[in-house]
């Protein structure tokens, strides 16, 4: 299973704060991830189009598209950061 | 020795003269202690701010903050640094953020606590939400943050070149 979490005005929109998934397939990337969500349900879809500005982390680490996710990580998705 | 870093994450509100008290105290080998507060801003984009919500990532944001921390540490040979920031409901005027870096000189300090501020602008995962007269509002990232930022990534690539 693949625990994801989102963030800020991406929990608003996607109706969610976290969501366990079976991992779609191995040696997935988090970009594929993000367009696997998308395939989901509408509200996915809008929420993390790829035009929009999107920041991930993978196991509560900042990372980018190219990181391979595993059975058991934690897959976040958020807007830029305002902290500060 | 390596630095003594400390990270606080947490709602209740802090008093910037009693950490830097307490901070200055605990770093006895220090010449040099900077720190940066920040507050919550009344008026943000030409409207009043009645309120902010503060939300972010636990676990991930205690870790980020701390990295950040510890790489400005060993960059700068701080002492110490202790980053504080809150979360949850704030106010106008409240202090939201704190920065505290002890070296042996004031240049060191002062480079550490401007970078890790930069890089917490851009990397530590909280979001605001803003409570106007109009509604509430997510703020944007801001570019400038992001250029502030990358120009240490830009500093370290000249410090390597100059040995």
């Amino acid at each position: 299973m693949l625990t994801i979490r989102f963030f800020a005005r991406l929990r608003e929109e996607t109706g969610s704060a976290e969501r366990a998934v079976e991992l779609p397939r191995e040696g997935l990337t988090v970009a594929q991830l993000r367009g696997w969500l998308r395939g989901q349900d509408a509200r996915l879809a809008a929420a993390l189009d790829d035009g929009r500005a999107v920041r991930t982390a993978l196991n509560r680490r900042m990372c980018n598209g190219d990181a391979t996710v595993q059975d058991g990580d934690e897959v976040a998705f958020f807007p830029p950061v305002t902290g500060g | 020795m390596p630095a003594l870093i400390s990270v606080l994450v947490q709602s209740a509100a802090f008093d910037p003269g009693a950490e830097l008290n307490a901070f200055a105290s605990g770093s006895a080998q220090a010449g040099a202690v900077a720190m940066f507060t920040g507050l919550v801003r009344d008026l943000n984009l030409g409207q009043q701010v009645q309120a902010m919500q503060l939300e972010h990532y636990p676990g991930m944001t205690e870790q980020a903050l701390a990295d950040i921390a510890a790489a400005a540490a060993a960059r700068w040979s701080l002492i110490a640094a202790r980053v504080i920031h809150r979360h949850g409901e704030l106010l106008p005027g409240e202090p939201i953020v704190a920065v505290l870096c002890a070296a042996a000189h004031r240049g060191d300090a002062f480079a550490a606590c401007e970078c890790i501020m930069d890089r917490l602008k851009t990397e530590a995962p909280f979001w605001k939400r803003e409570h106007t007269p109009a509604g509430a509002r997510w703020v944007d990232a801001r570019d400038s943050d992001e250029r502030a930022a990358r120009r240490w990534d830009a500093a370290a690539g000249q410090d390597d070149e100059h040995g």
